[in-house]
């Protein structure tokens, strides 16, 4: 087994040894703190100047006839999904350490973390997948942890019927997203699963796809990412479940797994379909303007903290499709470290919300003020945290979006096109993202002390710890984004570039 | 071993049976049971030892086809469908003797419990023998063996109306297909002159053959076959029969029956789908069904809140996947290269298998100590009792065609074989089944995980038997979800 087998693995045995009757909160620490630990091992042995696409490949074959694709349950990592693996362990190191603890739970603690291992691992399963079927299963195993875990711990009256929505919206845009990939394998001959040998096909002027069979395709595969990505129109599910899901499942959920469709699309759809992604790009355009404008406005009307957050998450999906569409090196590789950062610095936004309403049992900002007089080390947290996801230099979010901006403007040498009006205009959401956080920061943190509860004890090592963690692997990147992008560079230069920039 | 001796061993096993229960002095009738799961374990082994004969001269061959794989496939599925059900049933004792309770004083206190172990076994026999069932007469005969065994098995509990109400429906909607069926036939072999089934492909192929004659002979057998598996616009005695019927024989019909229904179903419809004349109106005719049958079964199933009714319009949403697959099917010249209707329903089934009879495990185990199949009797399941939930919720995952699960591969086949004949309805009404079985599916975990159960309930005890077969069929459903091959490596 390689190092990389184990990895996906390890929290997928430990769910099941937890289901058996392991001690679960001791397990899923040591599962996810191993794997986080693995992981940073594969990072240091990464080689950033090997041809070819993948490194640690392992490969099973499950199934070789001629009538169907070869399935090989075969793992691999190159720069991008390396980047992803790191931000779904330390993500889930982090959310197994503020989860609380077996006491604490009313009910199965057992389904608690077996649930949250279930997320975690299929998050880095789907991402260390180079076989395309499974890269969608894995995804996919989520799907009833996630139902159990806002059905029954999640905060509030309509969790059932949250539970139900978002389950239903990521069941059918995972439906149209398997019509797309099965369409997608049959155009390109219907031999392989593999991801390399299928862009390879593709790539190659024989064997891929007809131009106009790329349109629908990717239209198929930009519903079924988008609908898991919270692309608008397809957002609705997001903020909802992020608003009512326990901490730990929004932190896993918003920071990593809702980043497997744009990982899809970077991986799966720019490389196969080309030509039908420059069909539709005016309409990813417009798409992911409604994200940034629109449900950027509807952030700022937002009155408590944790929809609010729900809403930021989905408006800042809109940055990472604007670097896939600059479609150039620096755009790409700045929305592949906008997943990083956005995926670590809304974890820990999560994080210091469950605390917040777990202390004060409210979010509302009406209902809150003045707090980072009775809290000051977790008003200098949320500061940071806030301040990261508005994008402030110095974290990574900054160096991500000031990388896609430039990538988008590349091409502004010959005459302003589409995507640059569109970034002018994105450009103002960074000023939107300022205002709804300062405001947030400003209503919860300033002002006179609204809460009539006694104030609550500050932070402790053991709760800042799993924060810590976050804040810095944020600010080692806002710092040297080099640390990430040496890794993200060549594995789009590769292979997966679509266009000269 | 030649292939036929299996079913001759099956039906000495029950003869056996019946002896047993009328001979010898049993304090508990139950042990009954297990000589058929033993023998049953020995014959699924067996089945793996068979030989094709060395001459397929002579009459008998006429009548019974040499031991292909796909036959061979679909008698091991009869087979292990009738071992699971005899579990099921020993478990569901209880409420059979009370439900059967004889007033004559004297009597044993498990009367009549034994034919409910022995009946299982002829129509197990009858299941195998439709599986190598090659010529309309052994298609009629093996058919009406298993459908009268199932008459008696359906109406089982005589003290109970809502099994008499089963048992009625049944026979009567069940006679009337089998006129259909008759009546197809005779005009099939007015038309070929032949009821070998080979021979009738060959008469079907010539370009000058009647086609409208042909053609009505095909409706009127397709709407006796489309009874047997639950195609809608027929389906609609499956709902009251398989919730009045006992929780065991539910199983059989919804497993047994519909698998060797749907062998039937192929080796009748493909004389007519490889008839150049015919296959173009025959297809048509498949895909109304398929598209009938998956928006009835799936969007029925959504209000329901009877687990057992859930379960039997889930049946009829899985026989549209299957029609989907048959009315799929490709051209003669893309063969080899996508995989043939017959494949891809037989792995369906396999793992239709797998899930169904798990739930029926489950809800056998869940009513020896709930009354009633209501969803509210599994409030709180996941408390009382998290195996028993545990498992449940794999299996609805997997029949909700969950990926990692058995059920995805069969879906997943279905949808891909529609994709490469581009047949576009199909595969959008596909989807929208598919979408609303995550709803139903899911229901169930509702009720077991985010209700909490009303009193203080005890976990419900499951016998060391039943929780071997639900663990093995757990780990099935995960291995063939992992790796279909498990499955399709049986297949030819």
């Amino acid at each position: 087994m390689s190092i990389l087998e184990i990895i996906v693995f390890l929290p997928l045995v430990a769910a099941l040894a937890i289901g058996f009757g392991a001690p679960a909160r001791f397990t899923a620490l040591g599962a996810s703190a191993l794997t986080l630990i693995a992981s940073l091992v594969l990072a240091i042995q990464f080689k950033t100047n090997v041809e070819g696409p993948f490194q640690f490949e392992s490969s099973r074959t499950m199934l070789d006839i001629a009538e169907f694709p070869t399935l090989s349950l075969s793992f691999g990592l190159d720069g991008i999904s390396l980047v992803m693996l790191l931000l779904s362990t330390i993500v889930m190191v982090a959310a197994v350490l503020v989860s609380p603890k077996e006491a604490e739970l009313k009910r199965s603690p057992q389904l608690f973390y077996l649930s949250l291992l279930l997320i975690g691992g299929g998050a880095i399963g789907a991402f260390c997948s180079t076989d395309l079927f499974f890269l969608y299963a894995f995804h996919e195993l989520a799907l009833i942890p996630t139902f159990l875990m806002i059905g029954i711990f999640g905060r509030g009256e309509n969790r059932v019927r949250t539970a139900w929505t978002i389950t239903i919206y990521l069941g059918v845009g995972s439906l149209v997203l398997l019509v797309g990939l099965i369409l997608a394998v049959i155009a390109l001959g219907g031999t392989t699963f593999n991801i390399a040998d299928l862009v390879a096909l593709a790539k190659n002027p024989e064997t891929g796809i007809a131009a106009k069979q790329q349109g629908g395709i990717f239209l198929l595969l930009l519903i079924g990412f988008g609908t898991l990505v919270s692309l608008f129109p397809f957002h609705s599910w997001a903020a909802p479940a992020y608003a009512e899901a326990p901490a730990p499942v929004a932190m896993l959920h918003a920071g990593v797994l809702k980043k497997f469709g744009l990982y899809g699309l970077i991986r799966v759809a720019l490389p196969i379909v080309p030509a039908g992604f420059e069909t539709y790009l005016n309409l990813v355009l417009v798409l992911l303007l409604g994200n940034i404008i629109y449900l950027g406005l509807v952030t700022i009307a937002q009155k408590q903290l944790d929809r609010m957050l729900g809403y930021s998450s989905v408006m800042h999906m809109g940055y990472v499709f604007l670097g896939i569409a600059a479609g150039n090196e620096l755009g790409i590789s700045g929305a592949v470290l906008l997943m990083f950062a956005h995926g670590i610095s809304i974890a820990l936004l999560f994080a210091l919300c469950g605390w917040l309403q777990e202390k004060y049992g409210t979010l509302e900002f009406e209902k809150l003020g003045g707090i980072a007089k009775q809290v000051p080390r977790l008003g200098l947290l949320f500061g940071f945290a806030a301040f990261a996801a508005a994008g402030l230099p110095g974290f990574a979010n900054f160096a991500a979006e000031i990388e896609i901006f430039i990538g988008a403007f590349k091409g502004a040498e010959n005459g302003i096109g589409w995507i640059q009006w569109t970034t002018i205009i994105a450009l103002w959401g960074v000023v939107i993202s300022g205002v709804y956080m300062l405001r947030a920061y400003r209503s919860i943190f300033m002002g006179p002390i609204a809460s009539k509860l006694e104030a609550p004890s500050d932070l402790t090592w053991a709760t800042r710890l799993p924060l810590l963690l976050l804040l810095v692997a944020l600010m080692a990147v806002g710092f040297i984004p080099e640390l990430l992008n040496q890794f993200i560079r060549p594995a789009i230069n590769g292979f997966f570039l679509i266009k000269a920039g | 071993m030649p292939v036929y001796y299996l079913e001759i061993i099956v039906v000495v096993l029950g003869l056996l049976m019946l002896m047993v229960d009328a001979f010898a002095k049993l304090d508990d009738k139950r042990s009954i049971a297990s000589i058929g799961i033993i023998g049953l374990i020995v014959v699924f082994g067996l089945l793996f030892k068979v030989v094709p004969p060395e001459s397929t001269e002579g009459v008998f061959w006429q009548f019974y086809s040499a031991g292909d794989q796909t036959a061979l496939f679909f008698k091991g599925i009869a087979v292990l469908t009738t071992l699971i059900v005899l579990i099921m049933a020993s478990d569901f004792s209880p409420i059979v003797v009370r439900q059967t309770a004889d007033p004559e004083p004297g009597a044993h206190p498990q009367a009549g419990l034994g034919e409910f172990f022995a009946l299982p076994m002829f129509a197990c026999a009858g299941l195998m023998w439709m599986a190598s069932a090659n010529n309309l007469v052994s298609i009629f005969v093996s058919l009406e063996t298993v459908t009268i065994t199932f008459y008696i098995l359906v109406a089982y509990l005589r003290r109970n109306v809502g099994s008499l109400e089963a048992g009625v429906k049944y026979l009567i909607l069940g006679a009337l297909s089998t006129g259909f069926l008759v009546y197809g036939f005779a005009w099939l072999f007015g038309i070929t002159g032949s009821m070998q089934l080979s021979e009738i492909a060959t008469a079907l192929a010539d370009p000058s053959i009647n086609t409208t004659a042909a053609f009505f002979a095909f409706a009127l057998i397709l709407v006796a076959v489309a009874f047997k598996v639950g195609g809608a616009p027929f389906h609609f005695w499956i709902p009251d029969v398989y919730q009045g019927a006992p929780t065991p024989i539910t199983a059989f019909l919804s497993v047994g029956s519909k698998a060797a229904g749907f062998i039937v179903f192929l080796r009748l419809v493909d004389p007519f789908l490889a008839s150049a004349p015919l296959v173009g109106k025959v297809t048509t005719v498949l895909s109304v069904i398929a598209i009938l049958t998956l928006l009835m079964g799936n969007l029925a199933a959504m209000p329901q809140k009877n687990f057992k009714r859930l379960l039997a319009y889930s049946s009829v949403a899985h026989a549209g996947f299957l029609i989907m697959a048959l009315a799929s099917s490709p051209d003669a010249s893309a063969a080899g290269q996508s995989m043939s209707p017959t494949t891809v329903i037989s792995f369906y089934l396999g793992a239709y298998l797998l899930m169904t009879l798990l739930a029926f495990l489950v809800m056998t185990t869940v009513r020896g100590q709930v009354a009633g199949e209501d969803l509210n009797a599994y409030k709180g399941l996941a408390k009382r009792s998290p195996f028993l939930a545990f498992t449940l919720l794999i299996s609805m995952a997997s029949l909700a065609g969950i990926p990692l699960t058995a059920g995805f591969f069969g879906k997943f086949f279905v949808f891909k074989l529609a994709a490469e004949q581009q047949n576009w309805t199909l595969l959008v009404v596909g989807l929208i089944g598919a979408a609303a079985g995550f709803y139903y599916y899911l229901k169930i975990a509702v009720s077991m995980f985010f209700e909490s159960s009303d009193d203080d309930a005890l976990a419900i005890p499951v016998r060391t038997t039943t929780r071997i077969a639900m663990i093995a069929l757990t780990i099935a459903i995960i291995a063939v979800g992992i790796n279909p091959g498990l499955i399709l490596g049986l297949l030819p």
